[in-house]
């Protein structure tokens, strides 16, 4: 084997040199970096990103890791180290386990419906030929609704004295009572929840819909007499993709999104209306000012998302057909 | 098994345009029609009427003995094929094939009977377990043949079946098509905007234009006699020449130059000639040579006539000079009207037999 000399160019430089040639970028080499000619531009570009998700998410989820060993004082005077206390005080609380059993209980309620009504809604408007940009906007504009929002139009719609929901359930004899009725809360809460989320579903299994070719629909309209099975057959399995999608997306929201709406709902009601455990991490940590019970279970949502997530990746989309 | 007739079939799409107009057509049990035309002529409005894809604003449709203007297309008995093959993604082969059959109540046996007929037939022994995706544009066409094979219906529906394949590929698949329709015996009804494809496959060809039938005949008969200049220009290649003349006494002329005698009074007139029935000779119609376009079999010569453009074909050993003199056959002569572009006299040629 020869001796291959080594560049003779690298040695002499001082350190200073070096410095000022690495952020001139006259090192670099052509062929790897062709975007940026001084290192520390991308990272400059980078950096906006970086901080938001830095000091609105890492920093955050650390201090709440952190805070759910500890229990604090109040009024914030010091804090003791309690190891696993607030999580074993939590999970055998029977208070947060009906809340936890609401919760999944609304989430399914209020993904299944809304994926289903955005379904059948984007199914019939897929059919509509006269008219179909207007029914579209329509059915699309609830979108533009902040949360609270729909919230405050749905408690006015369910109000025990004006609301006119009210009105019409006294019409076949029911005594509406939302905000007092834990039942009827749950049925407004529901309402609202899935009301607001039906025009996200129903853009994307349009759009899915769309998408369908028309070539295969009509062969199936060759194959297959029934539309019902035409539907389930070939249209739903090609949507798979979409509603996969909108799944995830769904129960995010159920979980968490529904927020704004619950707190606009429940907050200057009686106590015992229903809420979720998003909600009550707000309720203990913010009103309740119990830091560490509200972090040890904020840390608990967090596990379940994660866990919820690559359930969901893992096990469904293996099912799922990408065409 | 069954034939299809169309009573004067129209179709009018919402804000009045007449996409097909009174189309009237028999189509005879086993017998393989074509549909050809330029883009936009209607051929596929009219396949896709057949199939119920599309709605009859105008006359009657009927598959054997039903009319079924009223009637889905899945009761219509019909199988279709799909210029982009139309196959369902999420289903294998196998799935894709079995479907149509599983919706009409077919039982298991049969059906696994059926599709492994049809994958023998086709060659897709190796693929029925596989995804349309995972097979090539070949393969796939292949698929849709077999899906509309399985069926057995009493008529297959092509709509340019081959037109998404390369060249290669859409002349094997062309004989396939043809081998397979024999076999079979279904009476089969094609869409095409090839005129090769169109001449090679049909036993009859039926020429559209305009959402209106040109010419409904035999290959050879309406190559040989196309009854407009429409026709005339669509069907073979290269297309016929098309030029400006006129009667005299009997006799036609083309640019001052006498090429026949006909028995027709005397004004302009539309002459038809055939590059191969052009022929060099000592004496005849003088041209200039334009450019040559060598195919190798032969080559095909392009020429002025006065200010006419015409063109020929010559063997590649023939010598071309730059001042010719062309012959033509007075039976090869086609003449048309000017104005409405409507043959003018039958043919004095006989039409060769075609070979069975």
């Amino acid at each position: 084997m020869t001796h291959t000399p080594l560049p003779i160019t690298e040695s002499p430089l001082s350190f200073a040199s070096r410095l000022a040639r690495w952020w001139r970028g006259g090192d670099a080499q052509p062929a790897k970096r062709v975007q940026f000619d001084r290192p520390l531009t991308p990272w400059v570009f980078l950096l906006p990103q970086l901080a938001v998700v830095v000091i609105f998410f890492y920093w955050p989820s650390v201090q709440a890791v952190t805070s759910s060993f500890y229990i604090e004082d109040p009024f914030g005077f010091g804090s003791t180290f309690v190891g696993l206390e607030n999580y074993t005080e939590v999970l055998s609380n029977n208070e947060y386990r009906s809340t936890a059993g609401f919760t999944l209980f609304f989430g399914i309620v209020v993904t299944a419906l809304s994926l289903g009504f955005g379904l059948l809604l984007a199914v019939k408007a897929d059919k509509v030929i006269r008219g179909a940009s207007a029914y579209k906007t329509v059915l699309i504009s609830v979108y533009a609704i902040a949360p609270p929002v729909a919230a405050l139009i749905g408690m006015m719609l369910f109000d025990m004295h004006i609301g006119p929901f009210t009105e019409l359930a006294a019409l076949f004899g029911y005594d509406l009572k939302v905000g007092v009725n834990y039942r009827d809360t749950v049925f407004a809460l529901i309402t609202i929840a899935v009301w607001k989320q039906i025009p996200y579903n129903f853009i994307f299994f349009l759009s899915g819909l769309q998408s369908v070719p028309v070539s295969v629909r009509e062969a199936a309209l060759i194959d297959a007499r029934s539309g019902w099975r035409r539907f389930v057959d070939v249209t739903l399995p090609l949507l798979a993709p979409t509603a996969f999608f909108l799944l995830i997306i769904n129960v995010t929201y159920a979980l968490f999104d529904t927020f704004g709406i619950i707190d606009v709902i429940v907050k200057d009601k009686p106590a015992n209306n229903p809420i979720t455990l998003v909600y009550k991490v707000y309720l203990d940590g913010f009103k309740g000012n119990d830091i560490g019970s509200s972090s040890a279970q904020s840390v608990i949502l967090m596990v379940l998302v994660t866990v919820l997530t690559v359930v969901q990746f893992r096990y469904l989309e293996r099912r799922v057909h990408y065409g | 098994m069954a034939q299809i007739t169309l009573k004067g079939v129209g179709k009018t799409y919402a804000g009045g345009v007449q996409a097909v107009s009174d189309v009237n057509l028999d189509v005879i049990d086993r017998e393989f029609v074509v549909l050809v035309g330029p883009s936009g002529c209607g051929k596929s409005t009219l396949l896709r009427m057949v199939a119920g894809l599309e709605e009859i604003s105008q006359g009657e449709i009927a598959i054997g003995p039903r009319v079924v203007n009223r009637l889905e297309p899945a009761e219509r008995d019909i199988a279709m094929v799909f210029q982009n093959y139309a196959l369902y993604p999420h289903m294998s082969v196998r799935e894709n094939m079995a479907y149509g059959l599983k919706n009409r109540k077919t039982p298991k046996s049969e059906i696994e009977a059926r599709v492994a007929q049809a994958a023998r037939m086709l060659e897709l022994g190796p693929y029925l377990d596989r995804k349309p995706r995972a097979l090539s544009g070949g393969q796939r066409q292949r698929v849709a043949m077999g899906r509309a094979i399985v069926r057995q219906p009493a008529a297959f529906l092509f709509d340019e079946p081959l037109s998404n394949l390369d060249a290669k590929l859409r002349v094997s698949m062309r004989g396939e098509i043809r081998k397979l329709q024999r076999r079979l015996g279904t009476t089969s009804l094609y869409v095409t905007h090839d005129q090769l494809e169109a001449m090679t496959l049909a036993d009859r060809l039926v020429v559209l234009n305009g959402g209106q039938i040109e010419q409904v005949g035999s290959p050879l008969e309406v190559y040989h006699a196309p009854a407009s200049t429409f026709v005339a220009a669509f069907i073979g290649a290269p297309a016929m020449n098309l030029l400006d003349a006129y009667i005299e006494g009997g006799r036609v002329k083309l640019e001052g130059h006498d090429m026949g005698l006909v028995a027709l009074p005397d004004g302009p007139i539309t002459l038809g000639i055939r590059a191969e029935d052009l022929s060099i000779g000592t004496q005849g119609l003088p041209v200039t040579l334009d450019y040559v376009e060598e195919l190798g079999a032969n080559r095909i010569v392009h020429c002025f006539a006065g200010g006419q453009r015409l063109a020929l074909i010559q063997p590649p050993e023939a010598p071309l000079s730059e001042h010719m003199t062309l012959r033509a056959r007075p039976q090869a002569l086609h003449l048309f009207d000017t104005t409405r572009g409507a043959r003018l006299v039958a043919p004095a040629t006989r039409i060769p037999e075609p070979v069975a």
